[in-house]
């Protein structure tokens, strides 16, 4: 067993999957020499070589759409977007072919890639470095959207999303890069995905949430817990394609559910989950569905950010106010 | 700077009529494979033509025609190799049809139906490209896998002179030039983006030109004149084989038709020009070329005419009678495997059918 923070599991997961299948390619800026700005690539190009950890040019379009290119050649891509804020220039790849190839050649070629991109806020970066925009990859068909939530998570579906025969967006939350380790077996083990992950639980109320908002989910639970409130804590994980049927689970228990996310309010991947739960559930609610997010405004700068971050109270104070309802 | 790096060669092996001007090498000179090298345009003309009569009888949805550039796709597709890589956009049928694409696959294609990308005789080409230039970088990706696996294959795209103001255009060929990718990079320089002129798109000299500041080599070709293309995209996959790295060729042409079937040439494109342009055409001046070298008579003309166009007629024959697709098809190649939430809209989808039965 190895004791590792989410950025040494992401690491070994990597690496595992290079040594495993020589189909297997890192590109990306800063991703060879310097280990990504992270260092979740860190010492990958000495062990695996520069053809298979590529320093590229700085070209996320291309980045992209040459992955697809890779991809559609038996060769198994990870390309890494330095932060998820340059995500951007590459969308007309990512949305245009990547999640079409499959569907457009009726299987003739498809696309098996994991486009990797640290995101969220929290950690006092500058402008467009802290932005959490999952919803807009998980609004777009053919795409999978993941999100880990601790090192034993990131390493499992990680392994899970390189052996996905689809484009998956894996998306880290950079804040809790190295909050903590877990003792991980280096076996490539691969977790679910398309599941969600039940972390706590409890029969008063039902927290979902995923990505870095699961820490203050948790602390959350705890301090509820003080006050007699038993919460469920679920961490969604991958949020598209959405298993929505362990939240159902969970809500037809409590009858109260909140959905903690740090992305902005509006549809974000809170409302389909809000909307999902009210065309399938809504008459095991006992209270009306509450999501406890990031507001409608651009992310602000860095000594506003905590404004802006959901935190422990104001979960605390929406689990509150659902427990009113009898 | 050296001034002489900065100049582009142009190649021409015919004149505006199709005469010669300078001797073929021997290795070509063969009046059947010269044939083969005109069947190719004339089918694809027939086809074209045929295509466009599809669309305004309604058996076709919008159709991009490739009237005047068929020459270029008729060198790209005779060049290659079976295993090279062909990127392509749409006015490339003629390449295509080289490689395997059954003309009943573009039919359906344009008749709105996606398993005409789904190529019975092609298995790694990719479908044409609707996004201008997003083609250019997925080409880079498949040289990339080329080289990494050791083939001695070249990956080859195709754009058109739009294309070349993109973003995606520089990157491509920038990453292509600085990794050294099998790439080989055709530009089909219309004179036209829809309505918009070559001389509204860009103020360098040429398109060629753009490849210099990649590190490319590139070189103009007169895109009507199928000898210098045949032999330009001959030369520069070889040279590609052998060096490992990219070529660009700016073929010359000039866009004989609307930009598609929805669109309508006379609000920009002046009478006079398209008539000069029509005297430099492909297919009038290879025939020329045939006639003079390979003593090519008006009769076998009419015969592989005729014989062309019996092709395309049963093409479309072909087509009408394919099956429809499966009801509820279009949800099955979303992902390898349906997620959960698929299955179920799958199944509402199917149960609405159901009901209106
Ligand atoms: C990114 C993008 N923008 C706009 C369009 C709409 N559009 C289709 S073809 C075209 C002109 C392309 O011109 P060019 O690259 O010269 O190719 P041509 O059609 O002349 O062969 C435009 C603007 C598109 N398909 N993709
Ligand atoms: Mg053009």
């Amino acid at each position: 067993m190895n004791e590792w923070t989410m950025i040494e599991a992401i690491n070994h997961a990597l690496a595992f999957q290079l040594r495993e299948n020589p189909n297997t390619i890192i590109l990306g800026e800063d991703v060879g020499v310097n280990g990504g700005v992270f260092r979740a690539t860190e010492g990958l190009q000495q062990k695996f070589g520069e053809q298979r950890v590529i320093d590229t040019p700085l070209a996320e379009s291309t980045i992209i759409g040459m992955s697809i290119g890779m991809a559609s050649q038996g060769l198994i891509p990870i390309p890494e977007i330095q932060f998820m804020g340059f995500i951007y220039p590459a969308i007309d790849q990512i949305l245009g072919h990547a999640a079409r190839l499959r569907n457009r050649t009726r299987g003739r070629l498809s696309c098996p890639m994991v486009i990797r991109a640290p995101f969220g806020g929290g950690i006092h970066a500058p402008e467009h470095h802290s932005e959490s925009t999952e919803a807009i990859f998980a609004h777009i068909p053919g795409l999978r959207v993941v999100i880990p939530s601790s090192p034993a998570r990131a390493y499992g579906l990680l392994i899970a999303a390189i052996q996905d025969p689809d484009p998956v967006i894996f998306l880290e939350p950079k804040r809790i890069y190295r909050d903590g380790k877990q003792a991980i077996e280096d076996n490539g083990e691969a977790l679910p995905l398309d599941t969600c992950f039940t972390l706590r639980e409890g029969i008063d109320l039902t927290l979902v949430t995923w990505g870095a908002m699961v820490k203050e989910t948790l602390q959350a639970a705890e301090q509820l817990a003080a006050k007699g409130i038993d919460a469920e804590v679920i961490d969604v994980a991958t949020i598209k394609p959405l298993d929505i049927d362990t939240i159902i689970d969970s809500v037809n228990k409590t009858g109260r559910c909140i959905i903690v996310h740090e992305a902005a309010k509006t549809c974000g991947v809170g409302a389909e989950i809000a909307a999902l739960l009210a065309e399938k559930n809504i008459t095991s609610l006992l209270a009306p569905i509450q999501r406890v997010s990031g507001y409608d405004t651009v992310m602000p700068m860095f000594q506003n950010e905590h404004f802006y971050m959901p935190s422990t109270e104001r979960i605390i104070n929406a689990a509150t106010k659902s427990m009113e309802y009898r | 700077m050296n001034k002489n790096s900065l100049t582009i060669g142009r190649s021409n092996y015919l004149d505006n009529n199709g005469t010669l001007l300078k001797a073929l090498p021997d290795s070509l000179n063969k009046r059947k494979f010269l044939i083969s090298l005109y069947q190719t345009m004339v089918l694809t003309r027939l086809f074209d033509e045929t295509a466009i009569n599809l669309q305004r009888t309604g058996i076709i949805g919008t159709y991009a025609s490739c009237r005047g550039q068929e020459a270029i796709g008729v060198a790209i597709g005779h060049a290659m190799l079976a295993d090279d890589v062909f990127i392509p956009y749409y006015r490339d049928i003629a390449a295509q049809f080289q490689r395997g694409v059954l003309l009943e696959e573009v039919l359906q294609y344009w008749g709105g139906d996606e398993r005409g990308s789904n190529f019975s005789q092609q298995a790694n080409d990719f479908p044409l490209c609707v996004p201008i230039a997003t083609q250019l970088c997925h080409a880079v990706g498949i040289a990339f896998a080329l080289k990494y696996q050791s083939k001695p294959n070249v990956a080859v795209v195709t754009c058109g002179d739009g294309a070349t103001s993109k973003g995606d255009f520089y990157e491509a060929l920038n990453m292509a030039g600085a990794m050294s990718l099998p790439t080989l990079f055709v530009i089909n320089n219309n004179q036209w983006a829809i309505s918009v002129p070559l001389e509204r798109q860009t103020a360098s000299p040429t398109l060629a030109h753009k490849a210099l500041a990649a590190g490319i080599s590139a070189v103009q070709v007169d895109g009507n004149d199928l000898l210098a293309m045949y032999i330009s995209v001959s030369d520069a996959l070889e040279q590609i084989r052998q060096t490992g790295k990219p070529l660009l060729i700016e073929a010359v042409t000039y866009r004989l038709s609307d930009h598609t079937t929805a669109d309508d040439a006379t609000r920009y494109m002046s009478q006079k020009a398209l008539d000069d342009a029509k005297q430099k055409e492909p297919l009038i001046r290879f025939k020329h070329f045939l006639t003079e070298q390979h003593s090519w008579t008006d009769k076998e003309d009419r015969a592989l005419y005729q014989q062309c166009q019996q092709q395309v007629d049963t093409s479309v024959e072909v087509y009408k009678n394919l099956p429809a697709q499966q009801p509820g098809e279009f949800f099955d190649y979303m992902y390898e495997q349906l997620p959960n939430s698929l299955v179920e809209q799958k199944q509402a989808f199917l149960d609405g059918l159901k009901r209106h039965e």
